[in-house]
């Protein structure tokens, strides 16, 4: 990993912070296009890992992205991910909340957020599409996911218990 | 000063000035506790034990929170830090937000590296990765569900699937291209 490489991932991740409408799961397919499929620094199946593990780690669900850093480029790596997708949305977050202070509701922010969510959720589902394969490799894992979405939808059971029960069918051997 | 009168309760002050060191171990105690996402402890934690906001308080928060790029919970934490304690405020809810996750992904990350190989390890990841994509899948169609009926908010989550997860195209070709379109249109129908 050379200075020009940390600095294309600085620039990278810097302009994510500003396309990451709906959160940290939007830019996960642009993340996973640039680190797996152009640079190659991972195998898709080690970045679905990597989000797994921020995935039952306690904290927001934006921590992969220092995984995948760290996992790059050890601690700088992690730095050169995350800070640069963190301080300009969180510096615009503080700009707005001094500014909402004063005007609380504009129309616009209602057009806005009801424009923004259908991508969103656009986005949302390119992440499951692209890491199904990463992580599945026969028919027993198409089925698991499956049931999750649908114990998800149908129940009320914490993510926690699913993600254990997966870990629990990983090692007996079911998928 | 004119206000309505209130049948049962004294009236609550509107926003409420918390020092520092509460938020920051307040969010501390939120991050701690979120498995999965922070939205739902931040809900259960400032709505309904400390009552710092009504429900409708925080849904409005956390629109404003979702609307602005980045990740959605610490933008959260910075709203909220921001609304009871100003500047400080905020700076402390950050902080209290991230520090605690900071130190817990190093450790995960430092056993992954030395751990991540042994078959147990490895079996293990391998099934919850599984669920942990069901999730994510579980979560867009949960989204998807309060989309209004008309086909335009359909067609536009179809074609960020098509360009992001099919075609594979930068996410800022995509964005630059339909956001201005999806936001006009909500705006031009606005009802």
């Amino acid at each position: 990993m050379d200075i020009a490489q940390l600095g294309a991932l600085f620039l990278h991740f810097l302009m994510l912070s500003f396309l990451a409408i709906g959160g940290a799961p939007s830019v996960l397919p642009d993340i996973h296009r640039y680190v797996v499929e152009v640079h190659g620094f991972m195998t898709s199946t080690q970045f679905a890992e990597l989000y797994t593990l921020a995935q039952v780690a306690p904290g927001p669900n934006v921590m992969y992205l220092p995984l995948v850093g760290w996992h790059i480029a050890g601690w700088t790596g992690a730095a050169v991910t995350s800070i640069p997708f963190l301080v300009p949305s969180v510096t615009l977050t503080l700009l707005i909340a001094h500014l909402h202070a004063r005007h609380p509701t504009a129309l616009i922010g209602v057009a806005i957020r009801r424009g923004l969510t259908p991508i969103t959720i656009g986005l949302i589902f390119a992440s499951g599409w692209i890491l199904l394969p990463a992580v599945n490799h026969d028919w027993r894992g198409y089925v698991l996911t499956t049931l999750t979405v649908v114990l998800v939808l149908r129940t009320s059971l914490n993510p926690l218990w699913l993600l254990g029960a997966g870990a629990v069918a990983g090692i007996v051997g079911l998928v | 000063m004119k206000s309505p009168p209130v049948p049962v309760a004294p009236p609550e002050p509107d926003i409420r000035r918390v020092t520092p060191l509460n938020l920051f171990l307040t969010f501390t105690r939120i991050t701690l506790s979120s498995f999965g996402g922070a939205i739902f402890w931040a809900r259960r934690m400032l709505v309904e034990r400390l009552r710092w906001l009504t429900e409708h308080e925080f849904v409005e928060v956390l629109a404003l929170a979702q609307l602005l790029p980045g990740a959605t919970g610490v933008n959260l934490a910075v709203l909220m830090g921001y609304r009871f304690g100003g500047w400080s405020g905020a700076a402390a809810s950050l902080a209290g937000f991230l520090a605690a996750p900071c130190v817990v992904i190093a450790g995960l990350g430092v056993l992954h590296q030395r751990y991540g190989g042994v078959p147990v390890v490895q079996h293990a990841l391998t099934g919850m990765s599984i669920v942990a994509v069901g999730l994510l899948i579980a979560t867009a169609l949960r989204m998807a569900t309060v989309l209004q009926r008309q086909w335009l908010p359909w067609m536009f989550a179809l074609l960020a699937f098509v360009g992001v997860g099919l075609l594979r195209w930068p996410l800022l070709v995509i964005v630059a291209a339909l956001a201005p379109c999806a936001i006009f249109a909500a705006w031009s129908v606005r009802r």
